[in-house]
């Protein structure tokens, strides 16, 4: 278990000092896949590297299984990292990059060489053994450096944007291998990145963070059905964002009166704590359906049709002037009755669009 | 048409004689032509008055080793010449190992500063090598002499009660070139350290590296090929050093580059000079074959 409390890290002093982390506290779990999700510049890098001991905090305090590791160097913490540019030793082969770590903690030949052996095999990187580092593919170079990483055994393994490097197929790929890795090894994975497809597919839990705070913690669902405040909803997904009215709380949920005068239900009103009056509706493309005009809650006109293979993405120019955007599955008997410059209908599903504070 | 051709080909021909002709009278006049008289020379007699006599001999090379006996004619080790041999050498390894003491934690130093002041940090090593050697080896004297800065600190600090004897020995020789050399170090270390990824440097505190153990395992093996070249560059001008044994060694202990300039001098003897230059030569080459094995080698792990 890592428990990360109160960690702020300031760079630079007086009116150029730059807040990378402000105050974080969160508490990862054991055999945890967790994910710290943001922009870039949002120091989520930052407290990776803090975890790993290369970036000393400012204030706070991180404990690992209940020990203190901030007075440790890098090298005593029982922690590793998968570097972003992967970091191998270009004059060593790759069975000499799985081994450092174990050689460097003193453990004995046979013992290195037997876990060598596994971790080559666990990344199905046997037969490239004996090849140099310059030798082998990016998609190869990756799984040595997780190999190398995973060789000794660490409490917690740091994933810094591992998978940006490669390209797009390689990168699917390497999103399941990383969590069989996971599984299979039972070690702590804190992953970071800033591609939210990839911290949805793979995380127990996200952590999504922006300027140095961390906005909301919770599960791939929790985040992209839940989101807690603008820029989650924002930053995760496309969504929607409508100024409404609220009429009537009850518990969670509330009744709302929409811009063109239509009424719809929608949830989330306990947790952002809104109160009667304005509010912001967020809704995601695919909660919501084009209808002919008169038969959804709002109108507009159809501005532009993409068309994604999958599915269809309509914008939608609403009648206050507001952008709208809704995402259609493509489906062999689908009629596309709707073309651009139509004025169309919205539908939306009631009660699953998201009250947001403003 | 094939006329036309053929006076083409004629014409580009001779252009292509003219281009390279520059660097063939360099070659011709400027390199082969004096290494040839300086091989002919050494097979010749010593003339009374300095230049050789057009007789052959092998007298210049066999001196380079051996001496007879003036009175005996006993053979035996020229010991005077073998101890400057190994005067050559010894300095000129230890200066080397000195120069990469210090230059490489220099090297290290620059490299890890942000980028903008590394060209001021090379800037302040490079301008002594701008400066005149032998303003800078006169500087040396001063600093060391009797009566120079450093004695006189010393007994002023009242660390010494008598000035230490350090000029004219080769401690002052070693400390002369490793100070005029040590530039030479510090360049190739350091163009080899500004391409190198210190990401591997945390790569390697991460995999339980101490200091040490990443500055061995990991830093060192990756600028090997800018050590190796660094020693190469210092190594060899300072097995031909003349002006720093010069004035630092007070004629007393003689380096090759004195005991060459003594045969053309007051020796005159030209062919044992020329000897004792392609003497020196052939130890530069062994010096340089060694370096390009170390170098290729290294080429070969990390591309074949």
């Amino acid at each position: 278990m890592i428990a990360i409390e109160n960690v702020t890290k300031i760079y630079g002093e007086g009116k150029s000092a730059f807040r990378a982390l402000d105050d974080v506290s969160v508490t990862i779990k054991d055999n945890e896949f967790f994910t710290l999700l943001g922009p870039s510049g949002c120091g989520k890098t930052t407290l990776l590297r803090t975890i790993a001991g290369f970036v000393d905090p400012s204030s706070g305090s991180i404990r690992l299984g209940g020990k203190d590791i901030l007075q440790s160097p890098p090298y005593k913490r029982p922690v590793n990292t998968v570097f972003q540019n992967y970091a191998l030793f270009p004059h060593m082969t790759v069975a000499q990059n799985i081994a450092f770590g174990l050689e460097m903690l003193g453990k004995p030949k046979r013992e290195v060489k037997a876990t060598v052996e596994e971790m080559l095999e666990l990344v199905r990187m046997t037969p490239m053994a004996d090849r140099q580092t310059g030798q082998i593919s990016g998609g190869q170079q990756q799984r040595v450096a997780l190999a190398r990483a995973l060789a000794p055994r660490p409490q917690v393994l740091l994933l810094d944007e591992p998978l940006s490097a490669l390209d797009f197929k390689l990168r699917k790929d390497m999103q399941l291998e990383l969590k069989r890795l996971q599984t299979e090894t039972g070690i702590t994975f804190v992953f970071v990145t800033h591609d939210q497809e990839e911290a949805l597919t793979m995380s127990d839990r996200i952590a999504v963070m922006n300027a140095g705070k961390i906005r909301q913690i919770g599960g791939a669902r929790d985040i992209y059905d839940q989101p807690a405040e603008r820029f989650v909803a924002d930053f995760i997904g496309d969504t929607n964002f409508l100024d409404v009215e609220v009429l009537e709380i009850t518990g969670d949920a509330a009744r709302v009166r929409l811009a063109g005068g239509a009424e719809t239900t929608a949830r989330g009103a306990a947790e952002a704590g809104t109160g009667m009056g304005a509010a912001t509706l967020a809704t995601r493309p695919e909660h919501a359906r084009l209808v002919p005009v008169g038969q959804g809650v709002m109108e507009g006109l159809l501005s532009q049709v993409v068309y994604f293979g999958t599915d269809t993405h309509y914008h939608v120019t609403l009648s206050d002037g507001a952008a709208f955007t809704l995402r259609q599955q493509n489906t062999p008997d689908m009629a596309h009755a709707f073309t651009q410059g139509d004025r169309v209908g919205i539908h939306l599903a009631p009660g699953v669009g998201q009250l947001l504070k403003d | 048409m094939s006329d036309l051709s053929a006076a083409r080909t004629a014409t580009e021909r001779r252009n292509r004689w003219l281009l390279l002709s520059p660097a063939l009278l360099i070659l011709i006049f400027a390199a082969a032509g004096p290494l040839l008289i300086v091989v002919v020379y050494s097979f010749l007699t010593p003339g009374d008055y300095g230049g050789v006599k057009p007789e052959f001999s092998w007298n210049a090379w066999f001196s380079v080793v051996m001496e007879r006996d003036f009175f005996t004619e006993e053979l035996t080790f020229a010991d005077a010449h073998l101890s400057i041999f190994w005067r050559s050498l010894k300095l000129s390894l230890m200066t080397t190992v000195a120069a990469f003491v210090f230059g490489f934690p220099t090297a290290y130093f620059i490299a890890t500063r942000p980028k903008r002041s590394r060209d001021a940090w090379m800037l302040l090593i490079m301008i002594p090598f701008w400066t005149n050697l032998l303003i800078r080896t006169f500087a040396i004297m001063e600093l060391i002499r009797a009566e120079g800065t450093v004695n006189t600190l010393l007994l002023w600090l009242g660390i010494i009660d008598a000035p230490i004897q350090m000029l004219f020995t080769e401690f002052s020789i070693m400390l002369g070139m490793v100070y005029v050399y040590l530039p030479l170090m510090v360049l190739p270390i350091y163009a080899s350290m500004e391409r190198f990824d210190f990401s591997l440097v945390e790569a390697g505190y991460d995999l339980y590296a101490t200091r040490w153990k990443v500055l061995t395992k990991v830093i060192f093996p990756l600028v090997k090929p800018g050590v190796i070249a660094g020693s190469i560059l210092v190594f060899v001008p300072c097995l031909g050093a003349y002006v720093t044994p010069r004035v630092l060694g007070g004629g007393k202990n003689l380096m090759l580059g004195n005991l060459i300039e003594l045969q053309f001098g007051q020796g005159r003897n030209w062919p044992l000079g020329a000897a004792l230059s392609l003497t020196l030569l052939a130890i530069v080459m062994v010096a340089l074959l060694f370096y390009v094995r170390a170098a290729g080698q290294e080429g070969e792990k990390s591309h074949g």
